[in-house]
């Protein structure tokens, strides 16, 4: 059937102008499209992000280098965080979501499939109005070039006395117009969830991705809007004479601190929960084996969802609360680690006495679990007010962070990338160059991110465009930026590798990996209207039962 | 090829553990030797005090790690797909209670244990009470410098803060009350203690108890605008007799020297004294450094350039070539002006 | 492959919820998130201004406009019961005074700020009270705003004839929104005329 492949814009197709093809894509509704843009869209801007970061890491080599200006630097660092967190994570995030969930769950489309492209609409709109700050205007320092006030632009430099001109304004719009787009989203996906599930599917039967994403959507609603809130109140600041961060008439920069940390912190466990659930997938098939205790991890789930609610504050740590309130959240940090120790063991329960095939997507799921470890470690340590008092804002922040963001989310996106590429495309990825790409990041990250904890706990504040010599900085910034480089090869191979298996890929036939969910019972790709047929299920795993009648999983639930 | 990634695997954790454990012992024998700001080199109270904490938390933590990832590692190793069974399935397991509970109620223990350590820290550090002899700071940050007051003493300075040294047994601690005059910023001396905040219209407090005289160094550690790199700080700890000594001379007012009238005068009649303050002159601006006693500082522009004559006359001259968007303007003098201003200012000591 | 062709064991219908309203239970969420935030800061800033007027000085409780804009709860609640049965125009009678009460509060509240700007000299920017009042209030009525643009655009298909029974649940989907921002409104009266003075 002609509708089974799916056409890339300006892909020859016999005898379909290349106009209608490009038509199709920006006017469509349907999940799996949209997914596939924002994951375009998360790819382009992930080596923009990248660009930037290579550009910080060279000017930090060694000290005192004048590769580029403070200038130049303090919006390189500004901007690759935005770029990274809103452009990037969510978008890629939001991509698979919103192509697997349908699939997973037996349904046609999501919810609401125009609400759905016009959220992919209005955060990509979001990312171009960032980007469009490079060019809105050079001129005086700040007065309308891209934003240069860190990614949490903190209040007062964000005041019009300390940011003149329309940086900070980019990134106020940029972000809060993405931020509506991911409440449309988080909308749909709930909506999808709770009201389209097929005949059978209990929410006790759902795929723990679905689950999970189920509680990260719900977090997204509760978690953008401070923001969103936070960023109205500064434009008010800015442009209608507002004094809610102006300290001279009685404001409180310390109140933007709270709002953007109750949005920014519940937002990182809104990125890597998705993660989790891509690992909950992956993990098993590779394992031979169901997910270790599925009720528990969607216990476990919820129960970060809540408790990460009420950890913000210790983003502020050095802010000078009192010591009461210093407690309080970190209590609460230390405890958000305890549900979240108990999915690392599930996964390892779930590889216990399985059978483990290391295929590409297990690779990467591995170097996850141990890199997860070791960041929830890190931020154990951060959770100790006391060694935080040393540790924040230094590189051992930024160390900890990246190892969560890369080590996790990262290579729990890799993985994903190497499993639902065959679905998406009906081709396998390379896995000669899914190898390369493994060990070149894996190395090119532990270089960079391992030993970029020293510099931190050597007193090197973050945030900083150059640095003395004589503070033992030195060779450690050299040796992260090199990793960094390798890093950079490793997605070039990547971005190759997706391009090349697009055309020379082997087929892939419905379910390349003997796999139990629904989206490998569709075709590879699927037809646009999914299944020909509803499924109806009775089990947490349809194709485990279908490929094993005489022992299905109904038996056991 | 899974044998060939197995073993990879196994060589490669190890040589970074092994590198690790190099690192951690070269470290622990001489962390000072490293670097000036190293966390782990503590000379005052409070970092002593974070130093005792993060041994117990690194303790725990690697326990954990070591624990944890050994089962990581040897369910890898043990249940990988062997050819022999390559067609059936293993037994499907869908979990188990008494092992959740386990690994539920193990990591909850530890955080008890974590958290108490915590807050005992907490209490100690943050809640310490101010004893009648210690010595009161004022901490005004401003982009891209550090103004210092000592109120009961008289004295107004900036960039390079004296504190005594304190003596375990008849201690003399240093309170430091902190303020900002614009943005956000942050006082980081690593080895005198963990890091607070300077931010408007939100007074917050440290104090440090340096238990040897020396320099000890450390810098702005929150974001502030194009210069937060070059916020460099920089502590004396002086013996009793020297501190007494430097508050008597920063108590005086400025030296008049006739010899540099000329000089005297361009300060005094240019835009210099809207920003700087000179006692005893006319010159009264705070939006800038005090230069009262400007030669008794090692550095120029908080740490960004030595006190020279040369740097000095570059810093008036053109201060983007040492600070590039520092708040110091250019100031457009004649050659003669800048050079008797400069002699003026090199008497200020 | 045909998807898993396995017959349910338990013979029950499938029913789930109507998508319409999960999808505004949620909005109502996000948009519940963003009040509260507005209304901490207001809190937090209560008693906090450095100058100008106090909101015992200028501010004088809206009874009347509140009445309205409660009542139009009633209202809408009682025009989708009359949709559901079909009474046709016992829903337009009510739906229409719903838009006339929330227009009434819109009204009553241009009138208010009129006043504490031209003749209390209460401005968005003279003081921490203006700034938070304003933005409150405001973010409310920006929402009471924007129901009112959907109700009319109902009311003008109902006018024409093209609103009957089979619309109901949207309609509700509609009137939970309105719900929503009366409710809202309970709050911002509370902190703002009853916790703030």
């Amino acid at each position: 059937m002609s509708s089974n492949a799916i056409t890339i814009p300006g892909g020859r197709v016999e005898g379909k102008p290349w106009v209608d093809t490009l038509h199709e894509w920006v006017a469509t509704v349907d999940h799996k499209r949209l997914g596939m843009l924002y994951i375009v869209y998360a790819i382009v801007f992930l080596v923009l992000g990248g660009i930037e970061i290579l550009i910080i890491r060279i000017q930090l080599m060694h000290s005192h280098n004048d590769f580029v200006s403070p200038q130049v630097f303090n919006r390189m660092f500004t901007m690759h965080g935005t770029t990274m967190i809103f452009f990037v994570a969510m978008p890629v995030l939001f991509g698979f979501v919103n192509y697997l969930v349908p699939l997973m769950i037996g349904a046609r489309d999501m919810a609401f499939p125009r609400l759905n492209a016009f959220s992919f609409w209005l955060s990509a709109f979001g990312g171009l109005l960032l980007y469009f700050s490079f060019l809105g205007g050079s001129g005086l320092y700040g007065a309308g070039n891209a934003p240069d006030v860190g990614w949490w632009a903190y209040a007062p430099l964000t005041a019009r006395a300390f940011s003149p001109g329309h940086s900070s304004d980019y990134w106020t719009l940029a972000v809060l117009v993405s931020g509506f787009g991911s409440i449309g989203t988080a909308i749909n996906i709930i909506a999808t969830i709770l009201c389209l599930r097929c005949p059978g599917m209990k929410l006790s039967r759902m795929p723990l991705f679905v689950w999970l994403n189920l509680v990260m959507a719900g977090m997204v609603l509760i978690v953008i809007t401070p923001l969103s809130a936070g960023q109205i109140m500064l434009l008010i600041d800015r442009y209608l004479g507002g004094h809610f961060f102006d300290a001279q008439a009685g404001g409180s920069a310390v109140l933007w601190m709270h709002f953007f940390w109750i949005f920014g912190h519940p937002e990182v466990y809104v990125l890597i929960i998705p993660c989790f659930a891509f690992m909950s997938e992956i993990i098993p098939v590779f394992s031979r084996k169901p997910i270790f205790g599925y009720p528990v991890m969607v216990a476990a789930t919820i129960c970060i969802g809540f408790v990460s609610l009420s950890v913000w504050a210790h983003h502020m740590f050095t802010v000078g609360m009192n010591s009461y309130a210093n407690s309080f959240f970190a209590i609460t940090t230390m405890a958000v680690g305890v549900p979240t120790g108990i999915k690392i063991f599930n996964w390892i329960g779930t590889m216990w006495g399985g059978r483990i095939l290391f295929k590409t997507p297990m690779l990467f799921s591995i170097a996850f679990l141990f890199q997860f470890l070791l960041a929830g470690l890190t931020g154990i340590m951060l959770a100790c007010v006391p060694f935080d008092w040393q540790l924040s804002l230094s590189y051992f922040v930024v160390a900890h962070f990246h190892y969560v963001i890369v080590g996790g989310i990262l290579f729990a996106l890799f993985g994903a990338f190497y499993y639902w590429y065959p679905k998406m495309t009906g081709r396998m990825l390379s896995e000669r160059l899914g190898k390369w790409h493994f060990w070149l990041f894996l190395i090119g990250f532990h270089l960079t991110f391992d030993v970029m904890h020293i510099p931190g706990l050597l007193g090197m504040p973050r945030r900083i465009y150059t640095y003395e010599p004589g503070r033992g900085w030195d060779t450690l910034n050299l040796i992260v930026t090199i990793g960094a480089f390798i890093q950079a090869v490793a997605i070039l191979v990547f971005v190759w590798n997706l391009v090349i298996s697009y055309f020379k890929g082997a087929e892939a036939g419905n379910d390349p990996w003997d796999a139990w969910t629904l989206e490998w019972s569709a075709s590879s790709p699927p037809l646009p209207y999914n299944f020909a047929k509803v499924p109806v299920v009775a089990s947490r795993r349809p194709l485990w039962d279908l490929k094993h009648p005489e022992d299905p999983d109904s038996q056991y639930e | 090829m899974q044998l060939v990634t197995n073993r990879i695997l196994r060589i490669s954790l190890s040589s970074v553990a092994f590198l690790f454990c190099c690192m951690a012992a070269a470290a622990a024998a001489d962390p000072s030797s490293i670097s000036q700001t190293n966390i782990f080199a503590p000379q005052s109270t409070p970092a002593k005090s974070i130093l005792h904490l993060s041994i117990l938390v690194l303790t725990i933590t690697g326990i954990i790690f070591v624990v944890v990832s050994t089962l990581l590692v040897y369910s890898m190793s043990k249940f990988r797909a062997k050819s022999a069974s390559a067609n059936s399935e293993p037994a499907q397991v869908y979990g188990s209670t008494q092992i959740e509970l386990a690994w539920t109620i193990i990591p909850i223990l530890i955080v008890v244990v974590l958290f108490v350590a915590t807050a005992r820290g907490i209490h100690e550090i943050q809640d310490a009470p101010i004893p009648a002899s210690a010595v009161q700071v004022t901490v005004i940050g401003h982009q891209f410098w550090w103004e210092y007051r000592y109120p009961q003493l008289g004295v107004v300075t900036a960039n390079e803060l004296h504190i005594p040294v304190s003596d375990p047994a008849h201690p003399r601690p240093t309170f430091l009350q902190l303020l900002s005059a614009d943005t956000d910023h942050s006082f980081w001396v690593p080895v005198l203690a963990g890091k607070t905040d300077l931010i408007p219209n939100h007074p917050n407090r440290m104090w440090m108890d340096p238990q040897h005289t020396g320099i000890f160094i450390g810098q702005c550690a929150q974001y502030c605008g194009t210069q937060h790199a070059k916020m460099l700080l920089s502590v004396s700890v002086d013996s009793p007799e020297d501190f007494a000594e430097w508050v008597r001379e920063q108590q005086r007012p400025a030296i008049a020297d006739e010899r540099v009238a000329a000089g005297k005068r361009v300060f005094e009649t240019t835009a210099c004294i809207n920003c700087h303050a000179i006692s005893g002159t006319v010159a009264n601006g705070r939006f800038g450094p005090d230069l009262t006693h400007l030669m008794s500082r090692t550095t120029i522009a908080a740490g960004a350039a030595l006190n020279t004559p040369e740097n000095l006359r570059l810093w008036i001259e053109n201060p983007d070539a040492i600070k590039p968007s520092s708040l110091m303007p250019a100031m457009h003098l004649s050659k003669s002006d800048r050079d008797a201003l400069v002699g003026y200012l090199e008497t200020l000591r | 492959m045909t998807a898993a062709a396995i017959t349910l064991p338990e013979q029950q219908p499938w029913t789930l919820p109507y998508r319409g309203k999960v999808a505004m239970a949620c909005l109502i969420i996000a948009e519940s998130a963003i009040f509260t935030i507005f209304v901490v800061a207001y809190l937090f800033y209560v008693g906090k201004s450095l100058t100008g007027p106090t909101p015992r000085e200028v501010l004088e409780t809206p009874i009347f406009f509140t009445i309205c804009l409660l009542s139009s709860s009633l209202t809408i609640h009682f025009a989708g019961k009359f949709l559901e049965k079909g009474k046709r125009i016992a829903f337009l009678s009510l739906w229409s005074l719903t838009i006339l009460l929330g227009g009434a509060f819109l009204f009553g509240t241009g009138q208010e700020w009129h006043r504490l700007i031209y003749e209390r000299g209460l401005t968005i920017s003279t003081n921490l009270f203006g700034t938070t009042y304003y933005s409150l209030v405001g973010l409310h009525a920006f929402h009471v705003t924007v129901g009112l643009i959907m109700l009319l655009i109902v009311a003008i298909f109902a006018f024409a004839g093209r609103v009957g029974t089979e619309h109901t649940r949207r309609v509700e989907v509609l009137s939970m929104y309105w719900h929503f921002v009366d409710a809202v409104w309970v709050v911002v009266f509370t902190v703002v005329y009853v916790l703030g003075r």
